[in-house]
């Protein structure tokens, strides 16, 4: 590459051994590689085209400093808006700069800690077991300046009942970051995870990966929500592998960004398994928000259920794009997927577009997608009861939400989040 | 309310829907505490009438006025008309998935816009002594607005948002449709009591006599092509149910019982209301 992701840059971001031979394995990946376009399939009605490599540099190790170096106190505010939790992580451009753990559950043998030193034989072989499977040209890139991230690990049949919360926050104009989330819930454990992404008003990439490994009999409970400042670009893959009898409910909140990419999947790789996948965006401004989901039914008697639910207003732009995916190996198995979108301003605009591949058979699937305005009857309605338009509208788009807002698993966060949606709907008109 | 006598003024009231006419010169008017009953054949203009007092977009007035205590509300946005005292109980009220009966009235009677999130609870208060005065369960109250709700359940919903906003006038169009007896007698008796205890005055519009029998009008006017031919007292209603609309229209000389033209149109289209609307389901 002609920028700066070099070699170099690389192998200088540190950590042991095992992980700088890692990067420098992916490094190899990346010479050569073709840049994606809105050609490809996967990319349709995405901003790739406008994506210049040259405008960032990796964020170099002057400014994560070295690994296991954590001077930040505990997260401040973001992390406080959680509740009541049972562990925290905050991690800074990619690097983890405090963690803690509640005692307990350390003594029982939950791990909550910087993957670059939590030790090669824990994290090695799990790190990229789940991403690994899905790669694209920003995964083999995040592997290539991997320098840290949380790794989160349940040990069987242990159940953490607060949530363990990790905070990622980037900076710095024309810089690059690569946050990292590993979680494993071992057989028959139980926890829930809140990955919050956050930048301030920054020309930066964010390149994330989170790779959720839940075993069998193990339920987990995951919520991602990014709430970047309006220059940042977040490209990440959100990834779940589920063992036999596992549950999982994935969740995304996406609102700020200028670009804002996710790819949410789930492999449903063990019999009985069962997936939701949840997504709240609403897009303002001259934002995009750009979804890919994949619901890959590997095993019998599993089933998923998919959620995604946005609302675009001013000039900004969302993509839907799902796949179901039953295996012949998937009988017996039952998939919905469902994509609205509510289309606010003439300006604005959202995709939808559900897939569906069978290959099994005694399946049941529906799919079910819609884009378009608020409707004029329920406007109607409300204003003849004496709500004003701009108060109906808000009424209508928070209530449009409400069933997905209802089923996210940190329920002490769900007033935050309909309060950054009341605040963003229409908020030009005042 | 009692103490302040209100009156809506409708005259010469003509409106058009995509260029046809559906009202051809309306004129009614309705004072505190009284009850009018509004009767007309399928396609008079009754619905017409009732959207166009409340100010629906789709209608296009074309002469004529609609005063509340002098108020000139055609020149105002519905959402206004609301506020000076017009109630619309609606046919077909519409499902509002995700949006609380509480926080919507909040927004209807602008009590929150203070940013004081949980209100000073008189409107809780006041909407839970409505429910149990109409017979609705409370699970009805937290859930969206009209969603799943049955027939009857919406109206018992419409009257229990018109008892809570307390307007001054309010039109119920086919309040009576799809009741059973036990609704329709708890809705006629809670609003001919708010005609009494409020001063409440209402344009009852209907199809059917039966509603008659349970909220007792003052006047009855028939409505034919988008005029009103005859108006009486309660007696008119009578002459009706045993002359049917041709009989009272042979009786009257009146030709032309329904306009022509698109007068109805869908109100249950909603594309978010049900998950699983545009859903292909099959079975491989």
């Amino acid at each position: 590459m002609t920028n700066a992701f070099t070699a170099d840059a690389s192998r200088s971001l540190g950590g042991p051994d095992w992980l700088e031979a890692r990067r420098a394995a992916a490094f190899e990946k990346l010479d050569g590689l073709e840049w994606p376009t809105s050609a490809d399939e996967v990319w349709r009605y995405s901003r790739i085209d406008s994506f210049d490599p040259e405008r960032y540099r990796p964020t170099p190790y002057e400014e994560l400093g070295p690994p296991g170096d954590e001077k930040a106190p505990g997260g401040g505010p973001v992390a406080a808006e959680a509740g009541e939790r049972a562990g925290l992580v905050v991690v800074r451009d990619g690097r983890v700069v405090h963690h803690e753990l509640d005692e307990q559950l350390e003594s029982k043998g939950v791990r909550v800690c910087e993957l670059a030193t939590c030790g090669e034989a824990e994290v090695a072989d799990v790190l990229g077991s789940v991403a690994d499977a899905s790669p694209d040209a920003f995964t083999i890139l995040h592997d290539a300046f991997l320098a840290g991230g949380a790794f989160i690990r349940v040990p069987a049949g242990v159940v953490v009942e607060r949530p363990i919360v990790v905070v990622h926050w980037s900076d710095g104009d024309g810089l690059a970051s690569f946050p990292h989330t590993v979680v494993v819930a071992d057989e028959g454990s139980e926890v829930t995870v809140l990955d919050r992404f956050s930048s301030p008003d920054t020309d930066h990439l964010v390149d994330a990966v989170v790779e959720l490994l839940i075993g069998d009999g193990a339920t987990a409970k995951y919520l991602s929500i990014q709430d970047h400042g309006p220059r940042t670009w977040h490209v990440g893959l959100q990834r779940a592998h589920l063992g036999r009898d596992a549950s999982l409910s994935s969740s995304a909140v996406a609102l700020g960004g200028d670009y804002s990419r996710l790819r949410s999947e789930a492999f449903l790789g063990g019999e009985g398994a069962n997936s939701d996948q949840l997504a709240v965006y609403f897009g303002a401004g001259d934002q995009m928000l750009d979804f890919r989901t994949l619901q890959d039914h590997a095993a019998a008697r599993t089933t998923s259920n998919l959620l995604f639910k946005g609302a675009v207003e001013d000039n900004a732009r969302s993509v839907y794009s799902g796949l179901v995916h039953l295996r012949q190996s998937a009988k017996k198995a039952v998939a919905h997927q469902t994509n609205r979108n509510l289309v606010l301003t003439d300006g604005a605009g959202a995709e939808s577009i559900p897939n569906l591949e069978i290959e099994a058979d005694e399946v049941q699937c529906t799919h079910a997608s819609a884009v378009g305005p608020i409707d004029e009857d329920q406007l109607y309605y409300l204003e003849s009861r004496g709500v004003a338009p701009a108060d109906a509208e808000r009424l209508i788009v928070l209530g449009f939400f409400d069933d997905v807002f209802d089923r996210l698993p940190v329920p002490s966060l769900v007033s935050t989040l309909r309060r950054s949606v009341d605040e963003k709907v229409g908020h030009l008109d005042a | 309310m009692s103490e302040a006598m209100s009156e809506l003024a409708v005259s010469g009231l003509y409106a058009a829907v995509d260029g046809h006419e559906i009202l051809r010169g309306v004129g009614v008017t309705v004072r505190s505490g009284e009850v009018h009953a509004l009767m007309g054949p399928n396609g008079s203009g009754k619905s017409t009438l009732s959207h166009v007092l409340m100010g629906r977009g789709d209608y296009d007035v074309t002469a004529g006025s609609v005063t509340l205590d002098g108020e000139e509300l055609l020149g105002l946005p519905t959402w206004q008309r609301a506020r000076v005292g017009l109630f619309l109980a609606m046919q077909y009220p519409t499902e509002v998935p995700g949006v609380g009966l509480e926080d919507f009235l909040a927004a209807a009677t602008g009590e929150n816009e203070n940013g004081d999130e949980d209100g000073d609870g008189d409107l809780s208060v006041r909407i839970t002594e409505e429910a149990a005065r109409l017979g609705i369960p409370d699970e009805f109250l937290t859930r969206g607005v009209n969603v799943e709700f049955s027939g009857g359940e919406k109206k018992r919903n419409e009257t229990l948002q018109l008892a809570v906003l307390r307007p001054k006038i309010a039109v119920l169009d086919e309040i009576d449709s799809g009741l059973d007896i036990d609704a329709l007698r708890d809705i006629s008796r809670r609003v001919e009591a708010m005609t009494h205890e409020d001063g409440l005055g209402v344009l009852a519009i209907t199809h059917y006599a039966r509603l008659l029998t349970e909220l007792r009008p003052d006047r009855v006017h028939i409505l034919m092509a988008g005029r009103i031919v005859a108006s009486g007292g309660p007696e008119l209603a009578d002459q009706l149910e045993e002359s049917g609309y041709d009989g009272l229209a042979s009786e009257l000389g009146v030709e032309e019982l329904a306009v022509e033209g698109p007068v109805q149109r869908s109100t249950d289209e909603d594309p978010f209301g049900d998950p699983t609307a545009g859903a292909l389901p099959f079975e491989v």
